[in-house]
Parts: C-alpha cells; sequence; structure tokens
C-alpha cells in the first residue's frame, strides 16, 4: 500500500463487509467454499463409518449410535445439503467455465435454484430415508 | 489474506448529527463516513437530515449540497456529474456506484449510508487513495503493442473485430467493481482485480495487437487472474453496465484453449 506522506498518520482502510449489502451470487460463492469444507469433514465420517465396520460388529453399533444421535443426524442433515449444493454449484460453475451465463440476472436465478435444487434434494432423501423406516 | 474486520485505527465511531433546517418539508438522512487526516480521531459516520427538495435528483446533488449549505468540511471526488469520468465512485447504500447517476430516490432503505470504495486507504473522507488499483491498470500495459512496421495510414481492424471490443472499451477507470470484489479485498495486492483484468482482456482480443502470447503468460499466475472466484459483485455493480466477470472468464478460457 502507498506510504502516506511525513507527518500524516497512517490511513485507515475503508469499510468493506461493514457496509456491503450482500448479494445473493455473493452468498452462493461463499457458501460454495463452505459446502467443499463441509464435505472434506464428510469424508472423515465416511472413513470413521468404514472403519468402524472393519473393526468388527460393536465398533460398528457404537458408530451407529453414534451417527443416528439427534446431534449426528443434524451433521448428515447438513452434509446432504452441502452435497447436493456442491453439487449444484459446481454444475453453475461449468457453466460459468464456458463463458455462458454471465448476464447478472441470469447468474442470480442459477445461483438462486442452487439453492432450491440443494434443499429440495435433501428434503427428498430424508423423506425417502424416513418412509422406509431408515432414520 | 482474509480480514473480516477492521484494523483497530480503521474502525468507524459515531459521528456528529446535523439537523434538517426548519420548515423542511421533505427530510431524507443521509449517514455518511467522515475521516480526518490532520485529527486525531478514528473515522466516524456522520448523519445528515437534509431537505431533499432544496437538492436536485442524483446522490452527487445531495453532497454538493451538504457542502455548500451544511457542513463546507465534507470531501469528495467529483467533476464531469455525467458518468463519464468516474471521479465519483463510491459505495452508496452498500453498493459501489457512480453518486452522479445514482437517483438518491431509488436507493432502497430509509437512511442512506454513503462510504468511500471498500477495503481501500482513505485519504479524507470519502476519498479514497486508489494508487494501488492505478499501478495494476499499467502492469497489464493498456497500450496496443506491435512488431510489424507500422503502416502508412492506420492500423486497420475489421468491423467484426472492432465490435469485440464493445462492452470492454466503454470502462471508465472508477473501481466500482475492483473494490466490489472480496478477492480484491483480502488480494488486492496480488490479484489484478475486475477493471484491470477487463482491460488486460480488451487488449489480448484486440485484432491488432500482436503480443497475446505475452500478454497471457504475464497473467498465468495463481493471484493476478485465478483470484477470481466468479462471485459476481463485479458486473453487479459496474455503473457502465459491462461485465468484468465474463471477460476475466473469457481469459481463463483462453488460457486453456493455447495450451490445447
Amino acid at each position: 500500500m502507498t506510504e502516506a506522506s511525513p507527518g500524516v498518520r497512517e490511513r485507515p482502510l475503508s469499510p468493506h463487509l461493514q457496509v456491503w449489502r450482500w448479494h445473493v451470487t455473493m452468498a452462493g460463492s461463499i457458501l460454495h467454499r463452505g459446502s467443499l469444507m463441509a464435505l472434506y469433514v464428510g469424508a472423515l465420517v465416511l472413513v470413521g463409518w468404514l472403519l468402524s465396520l472393519a473393526s468388527g460388529p460393536d465398533g460398528y453399533a457404537v458408530y451407529m449410535a453414534l451417527l443416528g444421535s439427534p446431534l449426528g443426524k443434524l451433521v448428515l442433515l447438513g452434509l446432504t445439503f452441502a452435497l447436493f449444493f456442491n453439487l449444484a454449484s459446481m454444475v453453475r460453475h461449468m457453466i460459468w467455465d464456458v463463458g455462458k451465463g454471465f448476464q447478472p440476472k441470469f447468474a442470480d436465478t442459477m445461483t438462486i435454484a442452487s439453492f432450491v435444487f440443494a434443499a429440495v434434494a435433501t428434503a427428498a432423501v430424508w423423506l425417502i430415508a424416513a418412509s422406509t423406516g431408515a432414520l | 489474506m482474509v480480514q473480516l474486520a477492521l484494523p483497530k485505527n480503521s474502525r468507524v465511531g459515531k459521528g456528529r448529527h446535523y439537523a434538517a433546517p426548519v420548515g423542511a418539508k421533505r427530510v431524507k438522512t443521509f449517514k455518511i463516513y467522515r475521516y480526518d487526516p490532520e485529527g486525531t480521531e478514528n473515522p466516524r459516520w456522520d448523519t445528515y437530515d437534509v431537505d431533499v427538495d432544496a437538492c436536485g435528483p442524483m446522490l452527487l446533488d445531495v453532497l454538493i449540497h451538504i457542502k455548500n449549505h451544511v457542513d463546507p468540511t465534507l470531501t469528495f471526488r467529483r467533476s464531469c456529474r455525467e458518468g463519464v469520468c468516474g471521479s465519483c465512485a463510491m459505495n452508496i447504500g452498500g453498493r459501489n456506484t457512480l453518486a452522479c447517476t445514482q437517483g438518491w430516490e431509488d436507493v432502497v432503505g430509509k437512511e442512506i449510508q454513503i462510504a468511500p470504495l471498500p477495503s481501500q486507504p482513505v485519504v479524507k473522507d470519502l476519498v479514497p487513495d486508489l494508487t494501488l488499483f492505478y499501478a495494476q491498470y499499467a502492469s497489464i500495459e493498456p497500450w496496443l503493442h506491435t512488431e510489424t512496421p507500422e503502416p502508412q495510414t492506420e492500423w486497420k481492424q475489421s468491423e467484426t473485430d472492432r465490435a469485440k471490443l464493445d462492452g470492454l472499451y466503454e470502462c471508465i477507470l472508477c473501481a466500482c467493481c475492483s473494490t466490489s470484489c472480496p478477492s480484491y479485498w483480502w488480494n488486492g495486492e496480488k490479484y489484478l482485480g475486475p477493471a484491470t483484468l477487463l482491460h488486460a482482456y480488451r487488449w489480448l482480443i484486440d485484432s491488432r495487437d500482436e503480443s497475446t502470447g505475452d500478454r497471457l503468460d504475464a497473467l498465468e499466475d495463481p493471484f493476478k487472474l485465478y483470484r477470481c472466484h466468479t462471485i459476481m459483485n463485479c458486473a453487479q455493480v459496474c455503473p457502465k453496465g459491462l461485465n468484468p466477470a465474463k471477460a476475466i472468464a473469457e481469459i481463463k478460457k483462453m488460457m486453456v484453449e493455447r495450451v490445447a
């Protein structure tokens, strides 16, 4: 950054997040990154499940009880949403990567669609799970 | 580097309130960022209750009204008052735009908040220091590069090739887009930002330019170009309706195509 001239104190940084009015594409972008991080955690949960499976019936039962607890279900619900949102987001980015869909209105619509798809797909998966008695 | 909070010397405190003149019929409140480099205090938010019947329709009219009639110390840049010079770019109601083309009636919210362009060093009040922004623009060498001997008349360009510059040449370098970009907020010294990249693309696709390869080489960098994550703030705010995000995507495509 440029040096202030002698005798002048260091310049303050103008506010950014503090003043910015959020937009759906901005929220979509940060949530895309957030969902990626969640999926890293999801990969660990999956590895943990495989380990418990390998460790025998007792270990598996403990792990399944853990996942089946209210907190475990909440985590799994979040992971389901993260998975579907990430999927939709990747498609959105693929469209952008070929140079299409940059009209602001269209970009908004695609981003809103990603949120809607993630919500609907998550609900569908959990409803199916509930109806088959898996919950 | 991501820094969500402002540094200590940049936190904005509460400032003064200027009441509307007696007898004003229509009053609107403007919350304006103030910073006095000669003082010792942090920046502050001053609020001005303005008799909007005494002002013109644009945000810039309100600022000039305040400066002329309420508080002569208010500092801001302006020049052309018709959206071609880019001087009065600032953050109005949470979005970057030009004060001269933004009608105050069109800003959402009861109170209109006005701040300098985000995440820049502040010289005074609404005047940011854009030295880095201009240096980045200069770094892409925004002029025609040629090797073939200069023609007797002019460098010729077909109408189709000329049309490729539409949506790019109109940029007035107001910095609304670059300072709207969170990637630029966090990595402004390494990432070139939307405005500079839009200009980079303007020279990359100019049919008369003969250093496309060198220009692409210069941009082949994890930060300079690839910090764009298609957040789209740039295209949302551009007061000229340009689309830096699309220009950046086109550069990324050129990078891929030249390897393939």
